[in-house]
């Protein structure tokens, strides 16, 4: 019944192999219907599987298609099998269908550049790999399809690579991930010689069987396992890249942190939870990763420039929940987050890839402004993309799923408290960010280097459909920002509050491959009450004080604005923490120093030094080799009276 | 036949194989370190008679003739390669045969 679900992932893959091999020859009408149909056409078999699974759920709630045997060793046998189960079911459905809008969206916003089928065949393979990686049955498949994202990232952000700077952000957001990546391959090396097996479900019943809580073995895999989580999800202390990330198109952005790439650790360290669970230490340092990395990341976001960094940070915030849910045991309510999350955050992308390309690709939010009125479609998307990120009403993708988490947050110990705190800080920061972008960018007059006649002639060539006001973004670039902006509005009832009279849809769903954790603990209403109010009097409070932090910046002279942006605390935030910097002088600048000291190869030095002593003993023997033949004979006497001298005498 | 004790013999033997070597190393022209040559290998060969002499063996008679057939067949292709040689050069000079 289910057997046919290999073509979900199999048709982005035809679509990359079509478009890589003929990409050249093809209209860029075709690329595009070849490019985003393949990812539509995995969507709705994605969807069908999805109601099938739904309405005829198979034995065990979980369904394995086993296409063929890749390896066959005694002990050692991955399978290439796909897994459908709730967990898998929906991250489908958000690959697919965030990942379709993506590229629906990119079909008109790349429709200028260089390369357009190059870019549709990279994207194809991105959301193929991501298939992969979330319905493989075994880690090893699993990591075949975690590699192919992060090359497909590298691909991406180094789209335009003409620019040596995007092909260096390129290269570190490969090579930062690929520590994790490194991590992550160890820890399967671990469960692999141990347990015998990559199978998620064996693994889960043998490390249960075989490993006590709390043991080394099960403690060191899963804080290998979180090594290549943090890596991928851009979490502390490999979060470096994200940032950089942003050299990629807009719609790249969009698809990295909404639909694929980030969420991968979220779903990784959900797909493992049991090994998690043997190791509270590790789950305890998933906490405070992901505690941490929302306040590092939202008070970084405060004072970008950059509307995309700002969007970045933002991110790494929002993951920081995930882990924090994840943390404290609430696996649904991380991967419910996932989802609004995804809803939400390629909103914000795929309206500030409108925004830019209306700018002359301009990224400084400060040369913007006014964008309210020039393109208000645009603005109330972006506004209902703001408040569900910051969790606000009327939207309720990101209120419902916030909410969850922090409860579940309260709920779970002694710890549980602080980390409550730390996240109900986190939405006010939240909040404050964001509508700090959305009062500068859109309020006001357009400012400093608005260019004349946006989007026409640009060198680049923007591609911001007519020049009239109004829905610049066109139909098929507003399409997608209309359907996220209306999930973004209704998500939340996915999994509503239930003291507010919701139904835990998602949640419910979602039981059967993960468990409840500590929504087991039945909080009461009032108290319920009260974590919301508290959560939503954060958030609300945070769009005071961006107004007035943004209407004081503005009414600044320029003078006293630099010297602001000068200040050290906030070129400090803005840096990301200094962590850059602070990598820089730890690992690269040593290793660059190593580098320069080795250019001309140590170790050669040595087998130089052979070469350089044989030399000299043939130059020492050469002159014996003079072609006289009676010094010939003499040497052959001479050796001869030596050899008998030394039988004689010794 | 009164026999010669194989001390003296070999004394003999052994001074015939230096002269022939200083021969060879000392003389320049070519003839006279074939003729040098041929001293040594007979050096050798009356060795071999002694040795032979003295276990009572014929081997060593044997191996005498062998050495007198091997000789002959050396002396005549050096011989040939020297008529050659002077033919190129116009010289016996063993010095002036490499290189210049």
């Amino acid at each position: 019944m289910l057997s046919w679900i290999w073509c979900i992932p199999a048709l982005p893959f035809a679509g990359f192999l079509v478009l890589a091999v003929f990409g050249g020859r093809l209209s860029r009408t075709l690329t595009a219907v070849i490019g985003a149909g393949s990812v539509g056409l995995s969507f709705l078999a994605a969807a069908a599987a999805s109601a099938l699974f739904v309405s005829y759920p198979p034995a065990g709630s979980s369904f394995t298609l086993l296409l063929w045997q890749w390896v066959n060793m005694s002990g050692f046998s991955p399978a290439i099998s796909f897994t459908l189960d709730s967990l898998s079911v929906v991250m489908i459905l958000v690959v697919t269908g965030v990942g379709f809008l993506i590229h629906l969206y990119s079909t008109r916003f790349m429709l200028d550049e260089e390369g357009y089928s190059r870019f549709f065949a990279y994207m194809n393979l991105f959301v193929g790999s991501m298939l992969i990686l979330v319905m493989a049955e075994n880690l090893l498949l699993l990591y075949l399809g975690w590699e192919g994202v992060g090359l497909c990232s590298y691909l991406l952000i180094g789209f335009w690579y003409t620019d040596p700077e995007n092909g260096r952000s390129a290269r570190k957001a490969f090579i930062v991930t690929r520590i994790g990546d490194v991590s992550l391959s160890v820890a399967l090396f671990i469960i692999a010689t141990t347990l015998g097996t990559l199978d998620v479900r064996e693994i889960a019943q043998k490390a249960t069987a075989m490993w006590p809580v709390g043991s080394t073995l099960a403690v060191a895999t899963a804080a290998l396992l979180l090594g290549g989580a943090v890596g991928k999800s851009a979490q502390l202390p490999l979060q470096t890249w994200l940032p950089d990330a942003m050299a990629g198109p807009s719609p790249v952005s969009a698809l990295i942190h909404a639909a694929t790439m980030v969420t991968a650790g979220v779903y990784l360290i959900a797909r493992t939870h049991v090994l998690f669970q043997l190791a509270p230490a590790v789950l305890l340092a998933v906490a405070i990763i992901g505690a941490a990395g929302i306040l590092i990341a939202g008070l970084s976001a405060t004072t970008q420039r950059n509307i995309k960094r700002i969007l970045a940070y933002s991110t790494m915030s929002q993951l920081g929940y995930m882990f924090l849910a994840l943390g404290v045991g609430a696996w649904s309510g991380a991967i419910f987050h996932l989802v609004t999350h995804a809803f939400f955050k390629s909103l914000l992308f795929l309206g500030a890839g409108v925004v830019i390309l209306a700018m002359n690709h301009e990224h400084d939010v400060f040369a913007m402004g006014g964008m309210a009125r020039k393109s208000p479609f645009t603005f109330w998307t972006f506004l209902i993309g703001a408040f569900a990120l910051a969790a606000i009403p009327p939207t309720t993708a990101g209120l419902s799923s916030k909410d969850q988490i922090l409860s579940q947050a309260w709920q779970s110990g002694s710890a549980g408290k602080v980390f409550w705190a730390l996240g109900i800080a986190g939405a006010f920061v939240t909040s404050v960010y964001i509508f700090r972008l959305v009062f500068i960018v859109f309020g006001g007059k357009p400012r400093a280097a608005a260019p004349a006649g946006h989007g026409h002639g640009a060198p680049s060539g923007a591609g911001v459909a007519a020049g009239k006001d109004g829905m610049q973004a066109g139909a098929v670039m507003g399409l997608p920002l209309f359907l996220l902006a209306v999930l973004c509005l209704v998500g939340g009832f996915l999994s509503f509050p239930q003291f507010l009279g919701g139904k835990p849809i998602l949640v419910g769903f979602l039981q059967t491959t993960l468990p409840q954790g500590s929504v087991a603990v039945e909080s009461s209403v009032q108290t319920e009450w009260m974590l919301s109010i508290v959560a939503e009097a954060a958030s609300l409070l945070g769009i005071p004080v961006a107004w007035l932090i943004v209407r004081r910046r503005l009414r600044m002279p320029a003078t006293a604005a630099a010297s602001v942006d000068n200040a050290a605390h906030v070129r400090f935030l803005q840096s990301g923490w200094g962590f850059d910097w602070l990598y820089d002088r730890v690992l690269v600048k040593p290793f660059m120093l190593l580098a320069k000291v080795n250019a001309r190869d140590v170790v050669d030095r040595f087998f130089d030094g052979v070469g350089g002593l044989n030399m000299l003993l043939s130059r020492g023997l050469r002159w014996t080799q003079n072609g006289r033949v009676r010094w010939y004979a003499a040497g052959a006497a001479a050796g001869a009276v030596l050899i008998v001298a030394a039988v004689v005498l010794l | 036949m009164a026999s010669v004790s194989p001390e003296y013999a070999l004394l003999l033997a052994g001074v015939l194989f230096c002269l022939g070597l200083v021969g060879v190393i000392v003389r320049r022209n070519l003839l006279f370190i074939l003729l040098c040559v041929e001293i040594m290998l007979n050096s050798a060969g009356l060795a071999f008679v002694v040795a032979g002499a003295r276990w009572g063996q014929p081997d060593g008679q044997v191996m005498f003739i062998f050495l007198l057939t091997m000789a002959a067949a050396e002396v005549a292709v050096g011989l040939a390669l020297l008529i050659l040689h002077f033919n190129r050069r116009k010289t016996l000079n063993a010095d002036m045969m490499g290189g210049g």
